[in-house]
């Protein structure tokens, strides 16, 4: 799985690679994909092969790394529809496969579901989970847990009503669908179901927290990542932004949007929810990486999720009870004060929520959030959070809905620039018990890759100038970089060659959000474009091109 | 077939006034207004009339009905065998009419033109604003675009958006890149500004240079 266990840590135990030795990493092969839109996903790596999802078409290939140059053993073409290009929100991106019993799974932008056998690559099964024509695409890496796929939709800016769905791993058939808006038994809310905050107790509420029918298209999809804790026996996933962008056409607390669940895997039952961000006012989704850690929590050890939020704070939450132990600003945040650990609610800022017809400005963070989809590492050695995140800033002005079935749904123009500072992207080492940065590392554009930290106490991540380096996991320090040919924005991955040799590998192809100026050749004398993102993004066609290409590295 | 415009009704009162529109002749503001006490009602009328006729041209009435425009035909190539350069049909039915244009940036974000290709610049869909026109610059190529929809993600409208309106939005997305008069592309925006004025966005013409999404598949 793309994030390397059930946990979400993204540690890899290897320990060849030191913070004493990085500094002589050497490139030992490349892969060029063949594709040119943004390369986030984690290459997967099972016995002796790897794994590489490309964004759409979303070609799968196998390489075979017994072999010097890892070369190609098979090719899986799924034929997406093509015309899946026209409901992808933000590039055309795929974050990665994962792998179950002798299968890799993964979705296409078309709303397919595959499993592919991984010996040979032949198609095991194909699923279409959901459709194009009502504004839905898969974006996410799925999650296998007990036998089921976990795979949830995309279209939070296309009016889609958001879901998880569990597909048997051996047939592909349906096993259950949970959505995000709508009645309870939709929702599968049961009597299970003990959330920890009373405004999330009640009948119905993805109903009535809506204006009129405005659930079936009120967005909360899952196109982020899933974490499993087998002894409690839950998932923990997140749900996206609500539609339309425009928070005045939805007044209420548009559930369960912008949130979370726990969920029992073997039948998808609720056990708790909680909403980060309830009336989602900047499209902060609430999808980003669950890292389930047992931490000293005021003297005692508690089975908590540690969440680096869209809106700007470190949360850390009982994976239990849905109970918010903390949160905490790591960055620059103008639209809120903070959350009130008493009622679990966000306490945002009254002038600085948009409206219809008004350009408000100075809102911090900015749609993407302080951290968006890109996945932070923890290591237990160093017991820190290696969060990939941003500093952006926007001025937004609301506008008219029309909700055009397969078209989208957002109402409203924005216009991104650089936080406090100036610098676009920060690497932040976090301390989630202290609830501190011990360290941070400024760069000129957000830092849209993952990041993966070592047992060689070793943090790596890319750039999207193209530069993929290595920090000490201690101090921050830079210990090694390598200039690739396209700026990064994939998740790098560390692993044992079929030798016992430690590689670290990384996908290098700008895109995505952040990327789209170049990715989409978007013309950077419309401020909005790309959702406003391109404002922020205008010098990047001058540091960076289009690229698709795998590097690995090794020590001599 | 031919392609049949709908009549244009042609502005008889200064056909003079220039492309650029910078020698628009003074209004006879000051002299209505001056001879306004001693004049009959009825003179004063005309000289409103006269004043209305100064005024930038507007065809309430000229619209085509949906039967006048008949399917254009579909021309995407310049590379003709025998060398024999296909007739440009020349503008569209509403590129001359100021106030269509602004409808068409009306219904351009109405109809949600704006979720994928924003003001211009592109984000879901590619950007309108540059020199590069993937199938192709012409306002019938633009029309079956709008009609049809394009097998790389767009979608098709025909029948969705009445006729009148698709070639108003036709004349409007032709007047992000510059291609229409000065003073015709619209001035100004109803919603915060995002980008240059389409009266002031320089003049991008090439029939067709970019290359479609599916010929970048591997």
């Amino acid at each position: 799985m793309p994030a390397r266990n059930f946990a979400s840590t993204r540690y890899s135990g290897l320990d060849q690679i030191t913070a004493a030795n990085a500094g002589q990493l050497r490139l030992a092969w490349t892969f060029s994909t063949g594709v040119t839109r943004g390369h986030e996903a984690a290459p997967l790596v099972v016995e002796s092969t790897m794994y590489v999802v490309t964004p759409f078409p979303n070609l799968l290939y196998a390489l075979d790394l017994t072999q010097p140059g890892a070369p190609l053993k098979w090719t899986y073409k799924p034929a997406p529809a093509l015309a899946a290009q026209g409901v992808a929100c933000c590039d055309l991106v795929n974050r990665g496969a994962a792998y179950f019993d002798g299968k890799i799974y993964y979705n296409t932008l078309d709303a397919h579901t595959v499993a592919v056998d991984a010996k040979t690559g032949k198609e095991v099964w194909k699923t279409k989970v959901g459709d194009i024509g009502r504004g839905e695409s898969i974006t996410m890496a799925p999650l296998v847990v007990k036998g089921k796929v976990l795979v949830g939709n995309s279209g939070g800016e296309f009016g889609v009503r958001g879901w998880l769905t569990a597909l048997d791993a051996k047939t592909g058939r349906l096993a259950w669908r949970a959505y995000h808006t709508g009645p309870d038994k939709d929702v599968l809310i049961g009597a299970r179901f003990k959330p920890f905050y009373s405004q999330d107790r009640g009948k119905d509420l993805g109903v009535s927290s809506w204006p009129g029918d405005a659930w079936k298209i009120g967005g909360g999809g899952t196109w982020g990542w899933i974490s499993y804790d087998p002894d409690l026996n839950l998932i923990y996933y997140g749900t996206s932004n609500p539609g339309p962008w425009n928070p005045e056409v939805r007044p209420g607390d548009n559930k369960w949007t912008a949130g979370m669940f726990a969920r029992d895997p073997d039948n998808g039952e609720a056990v708790w929810a909680y909403q980060w961000s309830p009336h989602d006012l900047y499209d902060h989704d609430g999808i980003n990486e669950l890292v389930l850690l047992d931490l000293p929590i005021k003297g005692q050890t508690r089975k908590v999720l540690v969440r680096p939020e869209r809106n700007g704070y470190v949360y850390v939450l009982d994976r239990q009870t849905g109970e918010v132990l903390s949160a905490d600003p790591y960055g620059y945040i103008t639209t809120s004060k903070g959350v009130d650990l008493k009622t679990g609610r966000l306490i945002e800022v009254e002038e600085k929520a948009p409206l219809t017809g008004k350009v408000v400005r100075e809102i911090c963070p900015a749609a993407p959030g302080m951290k968006d989809w890109q996945p932070s590492s923890y290591s237990p050695r160093t017991r820190l959070l290696y969060i990939p995140h941003q500093n952006l800033c926007q001025d937004e002005e609301a506008g008219q809905a029309n909700y055009i079935e397969g078209t989208p749904y957002v109402a409203a123009t924005v216009k991104m620039y650089a936080g406090p500072g100036g610098n676009r992207g920060v690497l932040t080492a976090w301390d989630p018990v202290g609830r501190k940065a011990a360290w941070e590392v400024k760069e000129k554009f957000p830092v849209w890759s993952g990041t993966v930290v070592t047992a060689g106490d070793v943090v790596f991540y890319g750039t999207m100038e193209g530069w993929f380096k290595a920090l000490d996991a201690r101090s921050g320090k830079e210990l090694w970089r390598f200039k690739t040919g396209s700026g990064i924005i994939g998740q790098p991955v560390v692993y044992r060659d079929p030798h016992g040799k430690e590689y670290v590998a990384v996908l290098s192809g700008v895109g995505g959000w952040a990327g789209a100026v170049v990715a989409g050749g978007l013309d950077i004398r419309d401020s909005s474009a790309a959702l406003g993102f391109v404002n922020a993004m205008k010098d990047l066609p001058q540091a960076t091109t289009k690229g698709g290409m795998l590097y690995a590295f090794a020590l001599p | 077939m031919p392609l049949r415009y709908p009549k244009r009704i042609s502005g008889g009162c200064h056909p003079e006034r220039s492309e650029g529109g910078e020698t628009i002749r003074a209004r006879p503001l000051f002299g209505s207004f001056a001879t306004l006490r001693m004049t009959s009602l009825r003179l004063w009328m005309l000289g409103l009339a006269l004043f209305a006729c100064k005024r930038e041209h507007r065809d309430f009435y000229g619209l085509p009905s949906s039967a006048a425009v008949t399917k254009p035909p579909v021309r995407e190539v310049e590379l003709v065998p025998g060398g024999v350069a296909p007739a440009d049909s020349g503008p569209g039915p509403y590129e001359e009419n100021a106030y269509a244009v602004s409808q068409g940036k009306t219904l351009y974000n109405q109809y949600n033109c704006s979720g994928c290709h924003f003001q211009g610049g592109g984000g879901i869909g590619p950007p309108l604003m540059d020199a590069d026109w993937i199938y192709g610059s012409r306002p019938e190529n633009i029309f079956e675009t709008i009609t049809e929809g394009r097998p790389n993600g767009m979608p098709a409208f025909g029948g969705k958006i009445v006729t009148d309106q698709v070639w108003q939005i036709v004349a409007y997305v032709r007047s992000m890149s510059g291609l229409l008069r000065k003073d015709v592309a619209p001035g100004r925006d109803d919603a915060m500004q995002v980008r240059p004025q389409e009266q002031s966005t320089p003049k991008a013409r090439r029939v067709q240079s970019a290359v479609p999404k599916s010929a970048e598949l591997p």
